[in-house]
Order: structure tokens, then C-alpha cells, then sequence
């Protein structure tokens, strides 16, 4: 912008737009306490309703007494499967094309699956209702393993689906199968690896975890009986989805349904599902004709909705003796719990996995992933995740790790030698994507430059001489990560949620006076929407960004859309935001051509303005525009100023970044202190760089607590271990890294603004960095694989299992 | 269950209610009161999103029983601004992105609030400590500290000009 006269650059900067560090207009509200969340909501008659859940993880249920809870004072009803059945509700579709119990109908899959739901006047009366409800149990037995679900004698988990050799994802070859989803070329990466110099193989697994927002999920459901409308607020990140679900479901046109995601305390991919609360609040609603306000407790969101990851990736990479990768093979077996709940696109049961042979240039692969079910919640959510891609970086960073370790070389060199180069852009990879822009060599140079990395292993060896020598009981370890994401999703010719093709949308009403809202069909989370998209307009449009409100999550007003999730609010409706601002500016234009007597291509455009080509004097700006469309008759044209972009993406983006982990491990404690850790980001255009390095820190720190110990494990009964925030690892500001952010500018091509999306990116590149950190300090001791996360005592047991506690 | 008269004094204003013994002070503040800023987040004590000043504490109030509160001085975060706006902290958190989501904001406000009076100057080390009670899931902390470390600095600029 160093053309810019001085009057144009400030008035470039009065715009607040694109590249502004602009303070969040979401702050005023939540600094005070004045947000609007699920649970703040109160109406007149308002009643509650909770769910009574399972204590086993497989049982027949033989009877339920209701007697002494409907007893209870205060107590309107407790909701049966039976009483759901009558409407078809006992059951629900997933997103992922199976279908889910609503309420437990004659068994129950998982511990903690909803079994009735109560009803009454208070919360407290429907908690003490809850405890005194009788569930009589046949207990079954139980798998809680994906590779025992597929053995030939394993417990049939899924009745329903008896002699269903065919799912929606085409054949089951077990009867705990989901799918098998295949890509890429099986036998030709197959030859490779037989004729390859060095194969290195493992089985790297990606535990189960948890989104876990503060805010758990919940709604208030209200069926106004008169004029037969459904108004549902709640924890909602993508409304309209639930809207038509909600239609679909009840058989209530969507017309008269009216869904609404007031501020939401986090998602993380958590709140993009549909689950048994809100269909049960909605029955409770339409049976009583009263609001029903259902919340979960954190043991509920813990238990029930929405586990993450659960993904044993078993892999092979080849290599020639240089270290060029010459081939990838992967099998991945994918613990889908009781249900396939997973929240992907329709055609993609393992979401994005095959962005797996992430940022190098590998000329032949394969992918197969198997589905299975076991005893264990359902869900597989995007957690801070594009579906399934953080899987995806953590395989393809620990393979390449261990395959330094085969060959004897330097992982950082590793990878430079087998980066996709600039000049490769658009790249077609081997699984079938074409990555739309990059340059990795620049930003892993630049990175390693920036945390001096040859100063750093020289330290590492002195200290490993020094542990040798018995100096020092501590060692260090570098982590290295170099990932790429695949977000935006997604073009309409392949991307859909039941149907719903992955579009979004923005509508744009400019004002008299020279003000404008922008409504969108995605939904904020804490990721600041209503200041970042102003920005966009305020570039687009000329109009100050303190001057364009931004309006999302209701049904009734926003246009439809496909809601916030895998980082693709920026990609998506990021760019219909641009494309509306622009049909904005192009009708503006034909205006100031009209006010000014001349031709339209006489104009051009100037930060606010368009001014008369070569007469600077002589121009309009976008609020004098704005008045003329509302006050002067134009030959030819319609009075108003609105838009409305519908966008349908040609490619998903490809966001990359370089980030490395140092770390001091105690081997006689087990305590790793993390000692620096640095993330490079290239998104793109950078829309607001304040916002982009607070989501680097937010993700950063969710994959700290993912790698170094956070899980949702099971014990052989099925019982989850980690329901409470006491076993739940939630890191506190204490153990939480300090994090030095840093970037590169690659602009996605396709994208109107250039922009790729960055929300996800540092949980997506943080995983690998820590756990890398973890196993390079045992490096020398001969540790390749070692299963997250990486707590004191897993990583006192590494130590322990090498012969270091001698 | 028999309720109970409760009074307290919440941000400076006599309120009084009936609720049952049990009934825990953040219910009792969000459902009776309508003081819907301070919000819930486990009912365990272990996020803090909870946190009130309660007698010149910070407390979780998941974990106080109504009737333990009774007679008590509580402050919210809608008793934090002063009658000239926003409080330093609620600025500094707006100015240095100390937040996101803003679900834990009210409790993270509180509890700073109350630190920076038990210890005016902080270290970084001592607000990571003084603040562990209290855990964010969007933004990693290090806005958080900074702006509680910046609101620290303001502080007592504007104390000693005073
Ligand atoms: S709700 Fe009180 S500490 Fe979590
Ligand atoms: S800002 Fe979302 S939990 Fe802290």
C-alpha cells in the first residue's frame, strides 16, 4: 500500500479493514457480563428437563419404574422411548447417514446414554426426579476395544442393524462394522514399499478426547401452539442444519421453525451435532406446550456428546537410502463408539484423513479406514479440527519422525529434502486433492532460523553427554512439525451434510445514511465474527468497519448457511461477504456514474470512494452512494443498496505452518517443562493478525492439553474415567506454555481475499510438536513410538522401560 | 424442600430471596437474582467461571451453599464497573484480546479483580499462580496475563497520580 497518498491512507485506516489489528466489538458485552448464552434465557413458564442415563455400557433394559420420580412435587413427565415412538422420534438420524437412540429403546450402547427424560417445574425437582427413577438392567457383555469388536466371536452391539450387510457407506464385512473407505492406489504403493531401500512401519494411535467448551451444550425449546411455531434457542454451530433437521425429524415446515444460537461459550466442534436433548426438549415442549430448557452438566457433555479422534493408524512409509519418500500406506482403524455421530461431509466417512501425506511430495499412497462400534459414547467430531485432519498431520509428523530415526537423519532435514516445492503449486496429491498454494521451504527456514535449531541440538547433545556422563537427570527434546491443513469445505460437488451442499452465505442491506448490517450463515464461537467480517466489508465497501453490524445465527434473518466448523467461516463465508461487498460496489457504482455524469468505466475506486478517472476532484464516496440509492430515481435502475452472496468454494484451502516445541523432560519424575514453543502460520491473507494470534494461543494451548494429557479413556466394563473436569485435563495459565507466534503470507489463489482460514491450525500442528518434543528426548535411547498423551506417568514409564531408572 | 430467607448485599445493594438451604449461591445469583454474568461451568470448583468476591474472597460460588452466603457482601462482574465505565481490567482484557468466547470472562475479571487488591504489582509468575483457579479453553492465558498485568501497571500509574 506504499502507493497510498497520505489522505488515502488514512482514510484506509479510519476503515479499520482488512490487516487492522481492530479491537473486538464482541468485548463491551462479555467484559461486563452482558452476554447472551443458552442458559441465561428465561421465559414465562418456563420448565426443565434432564436425562435419566445409563450406568452400564451394554445392557438390556428390562423395565423402568417412573413411579417415585413422577411423585416427585413439581414433576409434569418422564419421556420414555415408547412415548417417542408413536412420532418416530426414538430414534434420530446422524449426521453421518446411521441413526442414533433418542432415549434408550430396549438397550443401551454406552455409559451415560440418555434412558428417560424428566420433565417438571424447577431444576431441582428434576434432579431429585432423575435419582429416582428404577432402570432394571440385564447386563451384556461389553467391548470397549475396536479390534476385539471385529473379532468372529465378539457381542453383536448393534441389533438394529442385523443382517444389514450394507451401510451407508457401503459393504459391512462384520456385524460391529460401520465402513471401509479406501483411497488412492493400494497395489502400486504395495510394489513400492516391497522394493524400498528403508520402510519404516508403526502403529501410531490418536487417543480419545474431548472438545470440552466451558459452556456445555443446551437448549430451550418452544412450541407456541396458536400459530404453530418452533423457536429453538441453543448451543447450536450450525443452526440452520439443525433447522432443517428439525424440520425433517417433526414434519414441521421449516417455515415455522425458528432456530436461534445466542452467544455460544466455545464449540471446538462439540456443538455442531444434533443430540437427544434437543429432540427431547422439543417433544417436552410441543406435549406440554410450555418452554423446555435442557442444559448438560459437565459429566452429561463429558459422557455423552461429541468425543474426538479415537484413530489407530497403522502405517508404512518407504523411502530410498537418501531419504527421498518414495511411497505411503496407511490403515487406519477408527473407534466410532455406540453410534457413527461423526459430523463429516456425506462422502467422506473418515473426513479429510487423506490430506495425510501432508506436506510432502509423495508420488504414490493409500489410505483404507475401517469403522467400528463399540461400547463407548458416539461421536468422532472435528474437534478444532477440518474432519479427521488432525489425525491426518499427527500420522504423516510422527511417520516422517520415525523415519528419521530408521534412516540416522536429521528430521528437519528429512523434511526439507521431501517438501512439495513453490514451483509444484497447484499440487495434485496422491490421494486424490489438489493443494492450492504454498511455500514450505520458505517457512520452515525461516522458522528454524528463528528458534536457532542448529544452536538447539548442539545444546541437546551437550546435555545428552552430560545424562550420560551423570550430571543431569534431565533431558531435552525438539519437536518438530511442519503440517498442512485442508479447510473451507467445501465445494457443493462434493461437500455435503445431509444433503445440504457446504456453501454459505452473506446478505448486505446498506443504509441511508451510510451504515450497513451483514448477516451470514455461520455462527461465532469466540472467534470474533462480528468484528472480523466488518473488516472485509470495510475493504470491500468503503463503509467504516464501526459502522457495519454483523448479524449471525438466527434462522429467521440470517441467510441459509452451513455454520462454523473446521476453519471454514474465513474460506467460506468469508469470501461470499467479499463477493456480496463487491455487488455492493458494483451497483454503488453505476450511482456515482449517474450523480456524476459520466460513464461507469470513467470511475475508479479509492479506499471510500469512486472518483473520476484522472479529475481527483470530482468523485462520490460510498455514503453519498448509499443516500442517492435511496432518494433519487435512477433511470434503470432499483432504488436500495443490498446484496446477497451465495458462495459456493471452487477448492478447499490449504493453510500450512512450521512450529517447534522445546521441551526439559525429568526422567525421574516424568515432568515435561516445556521450555519454548514456536508456531509460524501461513493462512493467507491475514484479516485481523490480533485475532489470528489469539487463536494460535487458544489452539495451541487445547493441543498441549491433547498431547501431554487429556483423554477420555474406558476401563474393560465400558465405564468412561474421565467424566469430571478432575480427570479431565483442562491445563490451567500455570502449566500452559508461553508461545511466540510468527508468520508467512501465501494467499490462496482461488479465494476472492486470499485468505485460507486459521482456527484450527495450531491445534492441527501443536499435537505433532508436543508429542515429537516426547520422543525426541528419548530418541537416542531407542523410543519410536510411545502412545499419547504424554502425562507424568507415561512418560516416567518410557524413561522406565528404557532402563533409565537404573 | 422448606426454603429459606436469604439477604445479602450484591454489588452494593441489599437483595433479598427465598431459596432452599442447598441451593447453591450461583443458582441462587443467576435463577433468583437474575445476575446471569456469572455463569457455570463444571459445579465441581475446578473452572472457576463461577467466581464471585464473596466477604473479600474470591470464591467459587458452584461450591458455596445459599445458606452459607446468607448475611454475605458479594460482588459480581456487573459490580465491577464503577459509575465512569468500565473497570481498567475490563478495558485491558478488551485492548490486549484477553478473551474470545467470553464464557470465562466474567470469572477471570473477578478473580483479577480481587488479586490485584491482595497484590497490587504483580509478576507473571504470580498471576499465572494467583489465576489457576480459573481456566480458559479459548485463548491459552497469555492475553489474559498480559492484560491483567497491563490493568496491574494502569493501576497504580493512576494511583499515584492520584
Ligand atoms: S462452575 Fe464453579 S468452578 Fe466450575
Ligand atoms: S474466552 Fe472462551 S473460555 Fe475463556
Amino acid at each position: 500500500m506504499n502507493d497510498l497518498t497520505p489522505d488515502q491512507t488514512a482514510r484506509a485506516t479510519a476503515l479499520k479493514g482488512m490487516g487492522s489489528s481492530r479491537k473486538r466489538v464482541e468485548d463491551a458485552r462479555f467484559t461486563q457480563g452482558k452476554g447472551n448464552y443458552v442458559d441465561d434465557i428465561k421465559m414465562t413458564g418456563m420448565i426443565y428437563g434432564d436425562f435419566v442415563r445409563s450406568q452400564y455400557a451394554h445392557a438390556r433394559i428390562k423395565g423402568v419404574d417412573t413411579a417415585a420420580a413422577l411423585a416427585v412435587p413439581g414433576i409434569i413427565a418422564v419421556l420414555q422411548a415408547a412415548d417417542l415412538a408413536p412420532l418416530g422420534l426414538h430414534w434420530m438420524p446422524t449426521l453421518a447417514g446411521d441413526k442414533q437412540m433418542v432415549l434408550a429403546d430396549g438397550k443401551v450402547l454406552f455409559q451415560g446414554q440418555e434412558i428417560a427424560f424428566v420433565v417438571g417445574e424447577t431444576r431441582a425437582a428434576v434432579a431429585d426426579a432423575c435419582e429416582l427413577v428404577v432402570v432394571d438392567y440385564e447386563e451384556l457383555p461389553v467391548v470397549v476395544d475396536p479390534f476385539k469388536a471385529m473379532a468372529a466371536g465378539a457381542p453383536v452391539l448393534r441389533e438394529d442393524l442385523a443382517g444389514q450387510t450394507k451401510g451407508p457407506h457401503g459393504d459391512r464385512i462384520h456385524h460391529n462394522h460401520i465402513f471401509r473407505w479406501e483411497v488412492g492406489d493400494k497395489p502400486a504403493t504395495e510394489a513400492v514399499l516391497a522394493g524400498a531401500d528403508v520402510v519404516a512401519e508403526e502403529m501410531v494411535y490418536y487417543h480419545r478426547t474431548h472438545p470440552c467448551p466451558l459452556e456445555t451444550c443446551g437448549c430451550v425449546a418452544s412450541m407456541d401452539k396458536i400459530n404453530g411455531k418452533l423457536t429453538m434457542w441453543g448451543t447450536f454451530q450450525a443452526p440452520h442444519v439443525v433447522r432443517t433437521v428439525a424440520s425433517l425429524l417433526s414434519g414441521i415446515p421449516e417455515s415455522s421453525i425458528r432456530i436461534v444460537s445466542p452467544d455460544i461459550g466455545g464449540g471446538f466442534g462439540n456443538k455442531v451435532g444434533v443430540y437427544p436433548g434437543y429432540v427431547c426438549a422439543i417433544v417436552a415442549s410441543i406435549v406440554t406446550g410450555r418452554p423446555v430448557k435442557w442444559i448438560e452438566d459437565r459429566m452429561d457433555n463429558l459422557m455423552a456428546t461429541a468425543f474426538a479422534r479415537d484413530y489407530w493408524m497403522h502405517g508404512k512409509i518407504a523411502a530410498t537410502a537418501e531419504g527421498k519418500i518414495t511411497g505411503l500406506w496407511c490403515h487406519t482403524t477408527a473407534d466410532h463408539g455406540a453410534f457413527d455421530a461423526c459430523a463429516d461431509p456425506t462422502k467422506f466417512p473418515a473426513g479429510f484423513m487423506s490430506i495425510c501425506t501432508g506436506s510432502y511430495d509423495i508420488p504414490v499412497a493409500y489410505l483404507g479406514v475401517d469403522g467400528v462400534y463399540t461400547n463407548k459414547a458416539p461421536g468422532g467430531v472435528a474437534y478444532r479440527c477440518s474432519f479427521r485432519v488432525t489425525e491426518a498431520a499427527y500420522f504423516i509428523e510422527r511417520m516422517i519422525e520415525i523415519l528419521a530415526i530408521k534412516l540416522n537423519m536429521d528430521a528437519a532435514e528429512l523434511r526439507r529434502i521431501n517438501f512439495i516445492r513453490k514451483d509444484q503449486f497447484p499440487y495434485q496429491s496422491a490421494l486424490g486433492w489438489e493443494y492450492d498454494s504454498g511455500d514450505y521451504h520458505t517457512a520452515w527456514d525461516k522458522a528454524l532460523k528463528a528458534v536457532n535449531y542448529t544452536g538447539l541440538r548442539a545444546e541437546q547433545a551437550t546435555r545428552l553427554a552430560d545424562f550420560k556422563a551423570g550430571k543431569t537427570r534431565s533431558l531435552m527434546g525438539i519437536g518438530l512439525c511442519h503440517f498442512t491443513e485442508i479447510v473451507g469445505a467445501g465445494p457443493v460437488k462434493n461437500c455435503d451434510i445431509l444433503g445440504m451442499g457446504m456453501f454459505d452465505s452473506c446478505e448486505i442491506r446498506i443504509h441511508p445514511t451510510g451504515s450497513a448490517l451483514a448477516r451470514l450463515g455461520t455462527i461465532s464461537q469466540g472467534q470474533g465474527h462480528a468484528t472480523t467480517f466488518a473488516q472485509i466489508l470495510a475493504t470491500e465497501t468503503g463503509i467504516p468497519a464501526d459502522q457495519i453490524t454483523i448479524e449471525e445465527g438466527d434462522t429467521d434473518t440470517a441467510p441459509y448457511g452451513l455454520g462454523t466448523y473446521g476453519s471454514r467461516s474465513t474460506p467460506v463465508a468469508g469470501a461470499a461477504t467479499a463477493l456480496a461487498g463487491r455487488k455492493i460496489r458494483a451497483k454503488a457504482q453505476m450511482i456515482a456514474a449517474y450523480l456524476l455524469e459520466v460513464h461507469d468505466n470513467d470511475l475508479e475506486w479509492d479506499v471510500d470512494r469512486f472518483v473520476v478517472k484522472g479529475v481527483p476532484e470530482r468523485f462520490k464516496t460510498m455514503k453519498e452512494c448509499a443516500y442517492a440509492a435511496y432518494n433519487q430515481a435512477i433511470p434503470g435502475l432499483e432504488p436500495g443498496l443490498e446484496a446477497v452472496s451465495y458462495y459456493d468454494p471452487p477448492n478447499m484451502t490449504y493453510p500450512f505452518g512450521a512450529y517447534i516445541c522445546v521441551m526439559d523432560i525429568d526422567v525421574d519424575t516424568g515432568v515435561a517443562d516445556i521450555r519454548s514453543f514456536y508456531a509460524l502460520d501461513d493462512c493467507g491473507t491475514r484479516i485481523n493478525p490480533m485475532i489470528i494470534e489469539g487463536q494460535v494461543h487458544g489452539g495451541a494451548t487445547e493441543a498441549y492439553a491433547i498431547a501431554m494429557g487429556q483423554e477420555v479413556a474406558y476401563d474393560e466394563m465400558g465405564n468412561c474415567m474421565n467424566s469430571t473436569l478432575m480427570d479431565f485435563f483442562l491445563p490451567t495459565a500455570w502449566e500452559t506454555p508461553h508461545y511466540t507466534t510468527d508468520h508467512t503470507e501465501t494467499p490462496s489463489p482461488h479465494h476472492p481475499i486470499g485468505a485460507k482460514g486459521v482456527g484450527e491450525s495450531p491445534n492441527v500442528g501443536g499435537v505433532p510438536a508436543f508429542s515429537n518434543a516426547v520422543h525426541d528426548a528419548f530418541r537416542s535411547f531407542g523410543l519410536t513410538q510411545s502412545h499419547m498423551p504424554h502425562d507424568h506417568w507415561r512418560i516416567w514409564r518410557i524413561a522406565n522401560q528404557l532402563g533409565l531408572h537404573e | 424442600m422448606k426454603k429459606m430467607h436469604i439477604e445479602l448485599t450484591v454489588n452494593g445493594q441489599p437483595m433479598e430471596t427465598l431459596a432452599e438451604p442447598r441451593e447453591l449461591l450461583v443458582h441462587v445469583l443467576r435463577e433468583r437474582l437474575g445476575l446471569t454474568g456469572t455463569h457455570i461451568g463444571c459445579e465441581t470448583s475446578h473452572c472457576g467461571v463461577c467466581t464471585v468476591d464473596m466477604n473479600g474472597k474470591s470464591v467459587k460460588s458452584c461450591t458455596v451453599f445459599a445458606a452459607q452466603a446468607n448475611g454475605a457482601t458479594i460482588t459480581t462482574i456487573e459490580g465491577i464497573a464503577g459509575a465512569d465505565g468500565m473497570h481498567i481490567l475490563q478495558s485491558s482484557f478488551r485492548e490486549h484480546h484477553g478473551l474470545q468466547c467470553g464464557y470465562c470472562t466474567p470469572g477471570m475479571i473477578t478473580r483479577a479483580w480481587r488479586l490485584l487488591q491482595e497484590n497490587p504489582s504483580p509478576t507473571e509468575e504470580e498471576v499465572r499462580f494467583g489465576m489457576a483457579g480459573n481456566l480458559c479453553r479459548c485463548t491459552g492465558y497469555q492475553n489474559i496475563v498480559k492484560a491483567i498485568l497491563h490493568a496491574a501497571s494502569e493501576m497504580s500509574a493512576k494511583e499515584a497520580a492520584e
